[in-house]
Formats: C-alpha cells, sequence, structure tokens
C-alpha cells in the first residue's frame, strides 16, 4: 500500500501556502522535500501526518501507518534513554528497543537520563523512537538538525534498513543523505497563489 | 494507555512536584486558615469540612496546568497524537494520573489536617468519603480546562477562571456531605448528587476535552 | 429562501443595516414608556413602598441575563454544526450584554434588598447562581479575548459554552439545596399574576403592565445591541481579512 497525496492543499494559520501537491510514496522508497524556508514544508507534513485538517485535497494510506518526528522530540527530561524509548514502543504497542538502541549507538547512553543529554544525542533519542513505532511510513521534518557528520550516516543507514524492510520515508532536509533510492520533490512549484483563507472568504 | 498511565505517575514522582507541592499547599492553607479566623476551636470544627474542601479545591487547582502543558512544550502531544491512542483515551489517562498524585493523596492527608482545625470525631469518615467521591470530578473537569488552555503561554490565570465555576457543584454537594456528616445528620441526598456529578463528568468530559485538544493542536 | 441565507456577513448587515433605526426607536420607546408608566403612575406597595419600582429595571435584567447566555448557547450549537461565522460573532458580541445585564440585575437587586432584607447582599441562591452566572459570562468572553485566531477563538469557547450550561444548570440546583433563601419565588409569570386574581405573594397588574412593556424594551434593545456590535465583529474581520489580502499580493 503507498501513501499518496491528491491535488492537496495545505494552509498555515487559514492561509494557504501550498497547493495541488500531487505524489505517490510506495513501499521501499524515500521522498526529500525541499524548498527555501517558509514554503511550508512542516505545513505540509504535519497535514500529512494528520496533525491539522487539509484545506482541499485527500492524503490517502497515512492513517495509523505513519510515524512523525517534528522539529521537537518529545523527550522526557527526568526519565532514562531506555525508559523513553520503551514508552514509545509500548504506545504503539510494541517491546523491542534495542534495535533502535543500538541503530542509533545509544547504548551507552541507555541509562543516563535524557535530560543530561546533549542537543545531538537527544536528536539521535527522537529518531530512534521511530525504529521501534514500527510504523511503515516515516515522516520527518529537518531529521538531521544538531547531528554531527557521524550521526547523520547512522541516520542514513537506518533509512537505508527501514527502506529495505518496506518501509517508506518522506522528509524535509537540506543534506544530501546519499540515499539512492530517495527522489527529491521542489515544492516551490505549488506556492500557493496569493488568496484569503477560508474563513475571510465569507467577509469580502 | 497503562504505558502512558506509568510514564505520568513516573515523571510525577521525580520531578518532585507531582504528590509533594499539591500536599504542602493542602497543609499551608490548612494551617493559614486558623491565623485569619482565630483560634477559637468551636469555630474551628463548625467550618473544618468547608476549609478542608476549599484546599483540597485549591490544591487540585494548583496542578492542574501541569497535566498538558509539559507534554505541549516537548512535542509529546503532537506524537501522542499522531499514535494509536484514541484522544479520548489519552485525557481520560491524564486525568486519572492527576487524580493519582494529587487527588488521592489530598483525601489520604485530608483527615490528619482535620485533626488541626478540630473536625468532630464524627466528620472524618464523610470529609473522606466526600473527598474520595469529589476529587475524581476536580480532576476530569480541570482536565477540560487545561485543555482548553494549553496554547496559551500563561494560560494558567484564565483557566482558574474558567474551571473555577465549574467547580461550584461539585464544591457545594461535597461540602455539604462533609458538613452534614460532621454535624451527625443524614447525607444520603449531597451524597448521590456528588456522586452523579463525578461519574457524569467522568462518563462525558473526556469528549469534550478531546475535541479542544484537537483544536488547540491543529 | 431559509433563514440560513441571513449567515452570510454580508446580506446579514444589509439586513440588520435596514432594521437597526426601527429597533433602536422602539426599544427607545418601550423602554421610555415601561419605565416612566413604572416609576410615576403606579401606586406604592403598602408593604414595601416605593421601593418596589426598582422591578421594573430588576425583573427585565435578571429575564435578560438567562436569555442570553441561552441565546449564545444557541448560537454556539449553531456554529459547531453549521460553522457559520455570523452565528459564532453573535454569540460573542452577546456576552458582554449579557454579563452586564447580570450586574444590573444583581446591583438593582442589592438597591432593593437594603431597605426590604436590611442587608446588600444574602447568600440566596438566586442572587448566587446569578453571581455564577455573571463568573461564567466573564471566563467565556476572557476566553474569547485570549485566543487570537477568530475560529479556533469560536471553536474552544462554544465548546465551553455547551458545557458551562451544564454546569450551569447543575450549580443552579446545587445552590437551590444549599440554602433555602430569602427572595421571593418566580411570582411575575405564575398564573394569577396575568389573570388578575392577584395575592399579596404575586405582582398584580398595576405592576406588571409597564413591567412587561419595559421587559419588550429590554429585549428590543438587546436585539438591537447585538445587531450592532455583531456588525461590529463582522467588520473588524473583514478589514482584517481585506489587510490580509492586500499583504499576500
Amino acid at each position: 500500500m503507498e501513501l499518496s497525496v491528491k491535488n492537496l492543499a495545505v494552509a498555515r494559520g487559514g492561509v494557504p501556502v501550498l497547493e495541488g501537491v500531487n505524489f505517490a510514496l510506495r513501499a521501499g522508497r524515500a521522498l526529500v522535500l525541499r524548498g527555501p524556508n517558509g514554503a511550508g514544508k512542516t505545513t505540509l507534513l504535519r497535514t500529512i501526518a494528520g496533525l491539522q485538517p487539509a484545506f482541499e485535497g485527500e492524503v490517502q494510506g497515512a492513517e495509523d501507518r505513519i510515524a512523525y518526528a517534528g522539529h521537537s522530540d518529545g523527550i522526557k527530561a527526568m526519565l532514562s534513554v531506555a525508559e523513553n524509548l520503551r514508552f514509545w514502543a509500548q504506545v504503539f504497542n510494541r517491546s523491542e528497543i534495542d534495535g533502535a538502541l543500538d541503530g542509533f549507538n545509544l547504548r551507552d547512553l541507555e541509562d543516563r537520563n535524557a535530560g543530561s543529554l546533549s542537543a545531538g544525542q537527544k536528536r539521535r533519542l527522537g529518531l530512534a523512537r521511530l525504529m521501534v513505532s514500527g510504523r511503515q511510513v516515516w515522516i520527518l521534518d529537518e531529521p538531521t538538525v544538531s547531528l554531527d557528520a557521524a550521526s547523520v550516516a547512522l541516520f542514513a543507514e537506518a533509512v537505508r534498513r527501514h527502506l529495505a524492510e518496506g518501509g517508506s520515508a518522506l522528509m524535509a532536509t537540506h543534506i544530501d543523505l546519499g540515499l539512492d533510492e530517495a527522489e527529491v520533490f521542489d515544492v516551490s512549484p505549488y506556492r500557493a497563489k496569493p488568496r484569503v483563507s477560508a474563513a475571510d472568504e465569507a467577509f469580502l | 494507555m497503562i504505558a502512558l498511565l506509568m510514564r505520568d505517575l513516573r515523571l510525577a514522582v521525580r520531578a518532585g512536584g507531582g504528590f509533594g507541592l499539591g500536599l504542602a499547599f493542602f497543609l499551608i492553607v490548612t494551617v493559614l486558615v486558623p491565623f485569619g479566623v482565630g483560634p477559637e476551636n468551636e469555630l474551628l470544627s463548625k467550618i473544618a469540612p468547608g476549609v478542608l474542601w476549599i484546599g483540597a479545591l485549591l490544591a487540585c487547582l494548583l496542578s492542574l496546568d501541569r497535566i498538558f502543558a509539559l507534554d505541549w512544550e516537548d512535542g509529546s502531544l503532537d506524537l501522542l497524537a499522531t499514535a494509536p491512542l484514541p484522544m479520548e483515551g489519552i485525557v481520560s489517562i491524564k486525568a486519572l494520573a492527576h487524580w493519582i498524585t494529587t487527588g488521592l493523596p489530598l483525601v489520604l492527608a485530608a483527615p490528619a489536617l482535620g485533626v488541626l482545625l478540630s473536625l468532630p470525631p464524627t466528620g472524618y469518615l464523610w470529609v473522606v468519603v466526600s473527598l474520595l467521591l469529589g476529587t475524581p470530578a476536580l480532576s476530569v473537569i480541570g482536565t477540560f480546562g487545561a485543555a482548553l488552555t494549553v496554547s496559551l503561554k500563561r494560560g494558567g490565570l484564565l483557566m482558574s477562571l474558567l474551571v473555577l465555576p465549574l467547580y461550584v457543584p461539585t464544591l457545594i454537594f461535597g461540602a455539604e456531605v462533609a458538613r452534614r456528616g460532621a454535624m451527625g445528620l443524614t447525607v444520603e441526598t449531597p451524597l448521590l448528587m456528588l456522586a452523579g456529578i463525578s461519574f457524569g463528568a467522568i462518563a462525558l468530559l473526556p469528549f469534550a476535552s478531546a475535541a479542544v485538544l484537537r483544536i488547540n493542536l491543529r | 429562501m431559509s433563514i440560513w441565507k441571513y449567515a452570510n456577513p454580508v446580506t446579514f448587515i444589509r439586513t440588520t443595516d435596514r432594521l437597526l433605526p426601527w429597533l433602536s426607536v422602539a426599544a427607545v420607546l418601550c423602554l421610555a414608556t415601561g419605565l416612566i408608566w413604572g416609576f410615576f403612575f403606579t401606586p406604592d406597595d403598602f408593604r414595601q413602598g416605593s421601593t418596589v419600582k426598582i422591578i421594573y429595571l430588576h425583573v427585565p435584567s435578571a429575564l435578560m441575563a438567562i436569555n442570553i447566555w441561552l441565546m449564545m448557547l444557541v448560537a454556539s450549537l449553531v456554529w459547531i454544526v453549521r460553522r457559520h461565522h455570523v452565528s459564532a460573532l453573535a454569540a460573542r458580541a452577546a456576552a458582554p450584554i449579557g454579563a452586564t445585564m447580570t450586574v444590573i440585575a444583581l446591583a438593582t437587586g442589592a438597591l432593593w434588598g437594603q431597605p426590604m432584607w436590611g442587608t446588600w447582599w444574602v447568600w440566596d441562591p438566586r442572587l448566587t447562581s446569578f453571581l455564577i452566572l455573571f463568573l461564567f459570562y466573564l471566563g467565556y468572553i476572557a476566553l474569547w479575548s485570549a485566543i487570537e485566531d477568530d475560529d479556533t477563538a469560536a471553536d474552544l469557547t462554544s465548546i465551553l459554552c455547551l458545557v458551562g450550561s451544564v454546569f450551569a444548570i447543575l450549580s443552579r440546583y446545587a445552590v437551590n439545596f444549599w440554602n433555602q433563601g430569602l427572595h421571593q419565588g418566580a411570582s411575575v409569570m405564575r398564573a394569577g399574576a396575568i389573570t388578575g386574581s392577584d395575592t399579596e405573594e404575586k405582582v398584580s397588574n398595576v405592576f406588571f403592565y409597564p413591567m412587561a412593556v419595559s421587559a419588550l424594551g429590554f429585549i428590543l434593545l438587546f436585539v438591537a445591541l447585538v445587531f450592532l456590535r455583531t456588525q461590529t465583529e463582522i467588520r473588524t474581520r473583514r478589514a482584517r481579512a481585506l489587510l490580509a489580502r492586500e499583504q499576500s499580493t
């Protein structure tokens, strides 16, 4: 089953930023969103993740299949790394966290309080959360922020493994991850024509 | 769901503020009342049930903004919304966690504080029973208020303004049970009303809380 | 042609613009007639003296305080179900009027209570429930003004209004149970008062007719004010929408 987006328009604060977006993401593929700041990449990802309603059009095949990683990692400072991961695994009805700990080189930090991690280490923990979710479609918003080169390589490796296992990934990033399976999708041509928000339309 | 409950409880214990703060606040309010109204045992024993209820209510109110605020700030709420948990379940669990960390300790501490206010011996049972029945309603109603104001910075004061009027019926019937109990009167009617409000709130309000949380998330 | 066509902001403004002058004149006429008739051309009550005349303000404002909340509840439901912006804005426009009516009812009640009961305030169930109603109005208004996005604010306040209504009714019963009270029963609408077979418990026709005129005046005043305030809200939104369009091109 693929994730497909049909004639999607997304709005930020009621004002459309992207419109007429069409693409399909098959299993085993990755799609990298490109576009300048403020183009609406985050809004598009949040809409596909179901966090906000679509302005127009529809998203198919996202329901209960996606794992979303946004700008903040949702890490609890008072819990250890393993506890954080185990919690999210349980939320997604799973229990296995060893793969994720190894995959993002968190084994040594397992018992550390998440509050004492560096920004890059927190990010790795946030990304490891995707692996424990067991969801097929990863939706990633700037996943490599505050990661060093070695960690970016770890992340690319994790994505590659995920794709090889039949998963897929949709991400907004500016860094070339060296993924052969990745296609680039530039959002700039889909910029919404200037118009007023739906809420305001009735008033004109 | 269980995982979410366990996580919230664990966080409350580790952060230190969970059990402790509410209880300490309850203690301080109870201690301050005699300073305000004078030390006569007769007067104190007369107002003790009401003071205990007001103290418990304020202690409850104090900890409400933590129900969602932390999860909102660190992005957990977004992630929970994409997880396979229904929003109604999330808010119910959040309310339950709040009750276990705040409401239940207040219920257990109330008899000890009753001694300070020379609560009549007949009152202890009914103060505990009324708080046990009433505090879940306070938590559930408070969760609704917290969900309403989660996206506002410094929404604490506004939340108090929204939540306190909603607390009125619970407070009236709860304190009435405690007062009548302390005076040795029959408590049946207010007790049934209190139970009705509690169960009604538990059954229905999570839907409203989930709806406002979804609105705030988008 | 259905009633929903007035849900269009432009139609609403056009229609209410035509109605507003008539409404305003009618409101002023009714209020003037009711109050002058009531204040100067009715006898003093044999027990209450001239203080009884406060009812020409007290009863209508109390009536409005409750009915405005009901109107807000209906408007909120319409917004939730049909998502007409005018409905949400009308609820927003009505809230401060309702709060004011509640204050008038409480203040006139206190003025009357001082000579009659010998105190400005008692924790009587009716007085108490009005105070609680006032708190609900305050919360509703505060939530509206705290949220920047209009649609989010409309959504959240509608749900607050719904939940608040349930708890307001609960409070009413709770307060009744809590204290039986000094305030006389709802004497105006009792059958005897209107048919004229009045006893000293009920309000006699001499007082009832001017009060009815005054109440009608309050209703007309409220409708006129809501129209006016809703128009203002609509125009504010319109100005903002135009500005947004200007900036986005």
